[in-house]
């Protein structure tokens, strides 16, 4: 997400999905049609199915002493046990459900705001629409982290149960919509001037409707995109908020176990086991669903594909090969370029 | 200069946004910094009048109204006072941070510097020899990094370079027992000892930003008919790298450079804790601990204004870098 130019790339990766999905291929075929994609769906599924098969692959309760203190990996414990005796492999599946939960619906709610102010700050035009994309700039350049941190801190000081993953949640919402809500709104402003557009306000539709029943649906490939961007900032900021004991520290989330670890010391005494776990599954999944979006750049910007195009023996010298290559491969990406 | 001018408002702007939350978002929360620092003293028996009194110190005093509350605030920061510290009481914030900001500023500097260059190189060699199996292998693997979390990278290089080969100190910014801070060669040679790891966590965990950024704009120029053109020339093809292609190529990266900012700053502050490192990462680590809030909010300002500063900066670069914007707004 943060590696990636704001508007070109995005806005094309959704007129190619939506291409795609003209010419009547399914979900499926774009999910196989990119090595990209298919790696990271199957990684982000195989994180969903461990959450939500946690009481299938462990017989232990996550929070329950079953031992005297950390044990390293054995047998009867896979991947150990934590300074207060609880299964290591217990506490990572069942917090895959903490953390992927939270996650997904700071994601859902992130992208619903970034939807509105997106779309709504484009459409209209004038003050409304200067006034909510200063907005939008401002969320942006304000650090995000930082203020998470500070939300988060003070939302859970006041008392103990106001320190759950519900606020986590809401302050990972309130900090992580800008970004998405700028993508859109270069979209829109591009799409708003389409006929159709015209055309639905000449028969008097709302402008409600015009919104979120015309513009909308041709950049739900966009919307999609930007969730999941979206989805990888939450999970890794979450982790981080917990790390620094702003979760529920009473439930094993993925973070919590790493600040367990942490507040005990686990690595001075070189009880690696109490670290690795967790984080390598924050790693693997953060880094699945970022390549999911890596994968729709490329759907999106052929350039990006590496081909090793049978033109190259019939070019034997090597620099004018590179060159035709790329000509060759997408001649009406030229007027993309002068832009900028 | 009138572009300046105006982004210089939006600023403004955005400096104002974060003075008004970090004024509006704790007074929305139960409870009060008086009570928090009650608690924290573990004291009863206070008289009412102690408590106004006190209430009337942190600036949170239901009797006076809320919009004099906020000029005195805003006029307070705008004299540089922050408040008082809850759990160091009674430390002016501004004094704290004071401390804190110069180590912080040292850290992701170096770490922003060189992740860029680092980067933006390799970004550069990839997309030139497009196809080769470095350009199969290093995004995947930069961009895995690029996913796990900073602290625990931190964590990582801990007990790999720090606990067990010992090659590294892995707490604090400099020797505390051994050295004296001062503009001496053992003060700067501890400092910058004790700076490795940190620095590495940084620079590896935002390397693939600029990688990316990089090798996809990259990719984008090399098609572009001048540089076809200077092939065809007969050019040495490092010249053509770096002074055709990857010169107009390197652009959008600084425009990026804002993004990248705010995560790198995000890092240092996870990347500080785990280290102890006594920059304002550690020092909002220990007032959340401390449920210090002027010391919270006041950390929250100076990350925003440094962020805020850094931005700006960075687009004053721009425009001298691109002729487009340089003229076309003039």
């Amino acid at each position: 997400m943060q590696a990636t130019n704001l508007t070109d790339q995005h806005i094309e990766s959704a007129s190619i999905l939506n291409r795609a999905k003209g010419h009547g291929s399914s979900i499926f075929r774009i999910i196989t049609s990119n090595l990209k994609i298919s790696t990271g769906v199957g990684v982000v599924a195989f994180f969903v199915l461990v959450a939500l098969a946690a009481p299938l692959l462990t017989p232990y309760d996550p929070n329950a002493s079953i031992v005297r203190g950390a044990l390293p990996p054995s047998s009867a414990h896979i991947l150990g046990t934590t300074s207060l005796g609880q299964d290591m492999l217990a506490q990572i599946v069942y917090g895959a459900r903490i953390s992927l939960v939270i996650g997904f619906f700071a994601a859902i709610g992130s992208t619903a705001l970034q939807v509105f102010f997106g779309l709504t700050s484009a459409y209209f035009g004038g003050i409304i629409g200067e006034v909510l994309s200063l907005i939008i700039n401002v969320f942006l350049i304000l650090p995000g982290l930082p203020l998470a941190i500070v939300l988060a801190a003070l939302a859970s000081s006041a008392d103990a149960a106001n320190k759950s993953e519900f606020v986590i949640a809401l302050v990972l919402l309130f900090t992580s919509w800008s970004y998405g809500a700028r993508v859109l709104r270069a979209q829109t402003l591009s799409l708003k001037e389409r006929e159709f557009v015209a055309a639905a306000r000449a028969t008097g539709e709302t402008t409600l409707r015009i919104i979120f029943a015309e513009i909308l649906p041709n950049e739900i490939a966009l919307v999609a995109s930007t969730f999941i961007g979206t989805f990888v900032y939450a999970v890794g900021a979450e982790v981080a908020l917990e790390f620094l004991g702003l979760g529920d520290l009473s439930r094993a989330s993925w973070g919590v176990i790493l600040y367990w670890a942490q507040a005990n010391t686990a690595l001075i005494y070189g009880k690696w086991w109490e670290f690795v776990p967790a984080g390598l599954c924050v790693a693997v999944l953060c880094a699945g669903l970022a390549f999911i979006n890596f994968g729709i750049d490329e759907l999106a910007n052929p350039r990006l594909r590496v081909e090793r195009p049978p033109r190259k023996r019939l070019l034997p010298q090597k620099k004018p090969a590179r060159a035709g290559e790329a000509e060759a491969s997408l001649p009406q990406m030229t007027s993309q370029n002068t832009t900028n | 200069m009138r572009h300046l001018l105006r982004r210089a408002g939006f600023y403004l702007v955005a400096l104002w946004a974060a003075v008004t939350f970090t004024f509006i978002i704790p007074r929305l929360m139960p409870g009060n910094p008086a009570l928090a620092y009650l608690a924290r003293i573990h004291s009863q028996n206070v008289t009412t009048a102690q408590y106004n009194a006190m209430l009337q110190e942190f600036g949170v005093n239901p009797n006076v109204p809320f919009w004099k509350q906020y000029f005195d605030y805003v006029g307070a920061l705008m004299h540089g006072q922050l408040g008082i510290s809850v759990s160091q009481f009674p430390s002016q914030v501004s004094t704290i941070l004071a401390q804190s900001l110069p180590w912080t500023i040292g850290l992701v500097g170096v770490a922003v510097i060189l992740s860029f260059l680092i980067g933006t190189l390799i970004g550069m060699l990839v997309a030139w020899r497009r196809g080769s199996w470095y350009d199969t292998a290093v995004p995947p693997i930069l961009t895995f990094f690029s996913a796990v979390p900073y602290f625990w990278m931190a964590l990582a290089l801990i007990y790999i370079f720090g606990v067990n080969l010992n090659w590294f100190p892995t707490d604090s910014g400099y020797d505390v027992f051994n050295v004296a801070p001062g503009w001496n060669l053992d003060f700067i040679g501890s400092v910058a000892q004790h700076a490795i790891l940190p620095v590495t966590t940084l620079v590896i965990g935002s390397l693939a930003g600029w990688v990316l950024t990089m090798r996809n704009t990259m990719i984008t120029t090399l098609s572009e008919d001048y540089v076809l053109m200077a092939q065809a020339k007969g050019l040495p093809e490092r010249r053509v790298m770096f002074n055709y292609a990857a010169r107009n190529a390197i652009l959008p990266s600084i425009t990026s450079f804002s993004i990248s900012l705010g995560l790198v700053v995000s890092g240092s502050l996870l990347t500080e804790i785990v280290f102890n490192y006594p920059g304002i990462g550690f020092a909002l680590y220990n007032a959340v601990q401390g449920d210090d809030y002027p010391l919270v909010e006041g950390c929250f300002l100076v990350i925003a204004i440094a962020v805020l500063s850094a931005n700006y900066l960075s687009e004053l670069v721009y425009t001298f870098l691109d002729p487009r914007v340089r003229q076309g707004r003039n």
